[in-house]
């Protein structure tokens, strides 16, 4: 052995390098070069006013100061907000995850005809365009404040975002399975729910309790512009200087994203 | 009785995968298919079932034409074609039971299959096919959690579930270890001859084909260069269809020219 040892040492020092990501060296640096004159070019001609940030400091200050210690004193209007985001959250959850797999079928390309594809891509499209704050000023001008608003944005958020992981999910299914459901004569629809359907399933609870999570956290934002829930509490309190208040709020919020993040993360791991 | 006549499968403007082939298959014997990789057994298979559209020709199975069927006559020709595949594809995240029913998609509605609610008849018929191949202690398994034999029995059993006239079996052992891919050539075997059902097996291994099977048919570029007995298939019939094969990438453009063939 350690002959052939020595052998394969005597032809060392042939040098090796990992080839470059990009081969061509004029697009390698030219690349570099002008990412760098970008960052210039942006920092130079974005006005930073040193001085507004130094006084912005203590009242960020003053604004900690006062939030602590946090005030649970309102427990009922904490309780009556939050119960009300769960309530947004969970049923645009539902309605979301209901709805987007339709989509989801109809804009997978391989198993829906080109019409159909291109209008479930622009369904998924349009529903993921705005941001949920946008859509939700939109909802609270058509149905008025309150929770309402935020299931329709919530729904829409969902739908964009399940139907278009779950359509991608779809594409790359074992296709065996599918023909094996045609060779026994089924049609669409069975083929849908024993070729396909076992096959995302997984995919679609891990996304479901994911998306429970997201319009949990999104749930707090859209009240903010009316949408009903925490984030019109949340609101509140900072407009009336309640900032140990407004701290008690966002402690809770912080909570219960931790909670829903760590049951989430246990059943997807459950399912496989 | 399957008959094929004048079988032509072209994909796109390549040269075609079967050129004019012309096969009978009767009775319940079966039948091994035998070529090399490309050769167009394969698309054959599948071109009796539809899974590929045959270009042009006839398949008449039992006299009903099978070629240009659309829509539920087509689904209904189906459901009297049982197929096996070399990949098995087994629903996996389903119990071997639903997998075993689902050969019966064809014959209940949606609202039973999208509830399990099978008639007793099915049910029935599963679990006595399911003794029969030895799997009925698994009904309740999931299906990815089986040997590869044994997911090979849930779908032979799947097929027969179909009640069909004719089973197909695309490479059925090519997955599988020589042991268990003995007995499942030998099931399909006894399960022909026990419910008199033709079975048309494509199949790699000559010498299990020899073995299991009472026709070889040997096919080369698209066309059939060997129909005979197992007897009759001899070291010339082997040279013939396998012998100096270039690969399917190279000759797929060109014509094959015979004295290349001969040379090799």
């Amino acid at each position: 052995m350690t002959s052939g040892r020595t052998a394969s040492d005597a032809k060392s020092g042939r040098v090796w390098k990992k080839p470059p990501f990009i081969a061509n060296p004029w697009i390698r640096y030219g690349l570099a070069v002008i990412v760098l004159a970008y960052l210039y070019w942006a920092f130079s001609t974005l006005p930073f006013d040193w001085q507004r940030i130094a006084e912005g400091l203590p009242r960020a200050g003053k604004i900690f100061g006062g939030a602590f210690p946090p005030s649970f004193e309102r427990a009922e209007l904490l309780w009556t907000g939050f119960k009300e985001s769960f309530q947004i959250a969970f049923l645009a959850t539902l309605l979301g995850v209901l709805l987007s797999v339709p989509i989801a079928v109809m804009a997978a390309r391989n198993v829906a005809p080109l019409p159909v594809y291109l209008l479930g891509r622009t369904l998924i499209i349009v529903s993921r365009s705005f941001h949920p704050v946008i859509v939700a000023i939109l909802f609270v001008a058509a149905v008025g404040f309150g929770p309402m608003a935020g299931i329709l944005t919530l729904t829409l958020y969902s739908i964009g975002f399940v139907a278009k992981l779950l359509a991608e999910e779809i594409e790359e299914i074992d296709w065996g399975q599918v023909e094996a459901m045609r060779s026994v004569g089924a049609g669409y629809m069975k083929i849908l729910v024993y070729g396909v359907f076992p096959q995302i399933m997984p995919r679609q609870i891990g996304l479901s309790m994911y998306q429970l999570d997201s319009n949990l956290r999104a749930s707090a934002v859209v009240g903010i512009v009316g949408a009903g829930g925490i984030g019109g509490t949340l609101m509140n309190a900072f407009g009336r200087y309640d900032y140990d208040f407004a701290f008690a709020i966002l402690l809770m919020i912080i909570a219960i994203i931790l909670v829903s993040e760590g049951l989430s993360g246990w059943v997807r791991k459950k399912v496989w | 009785m399957l008959e094929i006549t004048n079988l032509v499968k072209r994909y796109g403007q390549n040269e075609p995968v079967l050129k004019g082939l012309n096969l009978k298959v009767k009775g319940s014997s079966v039948v091994s298919i035998v070529g090399a990789s490309g050769a167009g057994k394969s698309t054959l298979l599948r071109c009796i079932n539809r899974l590929v559209e045959p270009t042009s020709g006839s398949i008449k199975l039992n006299d009903h034409e099978l070629v240009n069927l659309r829509g539920s006559e087509l689904r209904h020709a189906r459901r009297r074609i049982g197929m096996v595949f070399q990949g098995f594809n087994l629903i996996d995240r389903l119990t071997v039971m639903e997998n075993v029913l689902s050969g019966r998609l064809g014959y209940v509605s949606f609202f039973q299959a999208l509830t399990r609610r099978f008639p007793q008849s099915d049910i029935d018929r599963a679990f006595s096919l399911m003794e029969r191949v030895g799997i009925a202690h698994y009904a309740d398994k999931r299906a990815d959690q089986l040997s590869g034999g044994e997911r090979q029995r849930v779908a032979v059993v799947r097929a027969l579930m179909q009640e069909p006239e004719i089973l197909l079996a695309d490479e059925p052992t090519a997955s599988l270890d020589p042991k268990t891919s003995q007995q499942i050539m030998s099931l399909l075997q006894s399960l022909a001859s026990e419910m008199s059902l033709p079975v048309l097996i494509n199949i790699h291994n000559v010498t299990q084909a020899r073995m299991y099977t009472d026709r070889i048919v040997g096919m080369r570029h698209g066309q059939m260069i060997f129909d005979g007995e197992p007897k009759d298939f001899n070291q010339d019939a082997l040279d013939a269809i396998y012998g100096g094969i270039e690969s399917p990438e190279e000759d797929a453009g060109e014509p094959a020219s015979p004295t290349e063939e001969a040379s090799a």
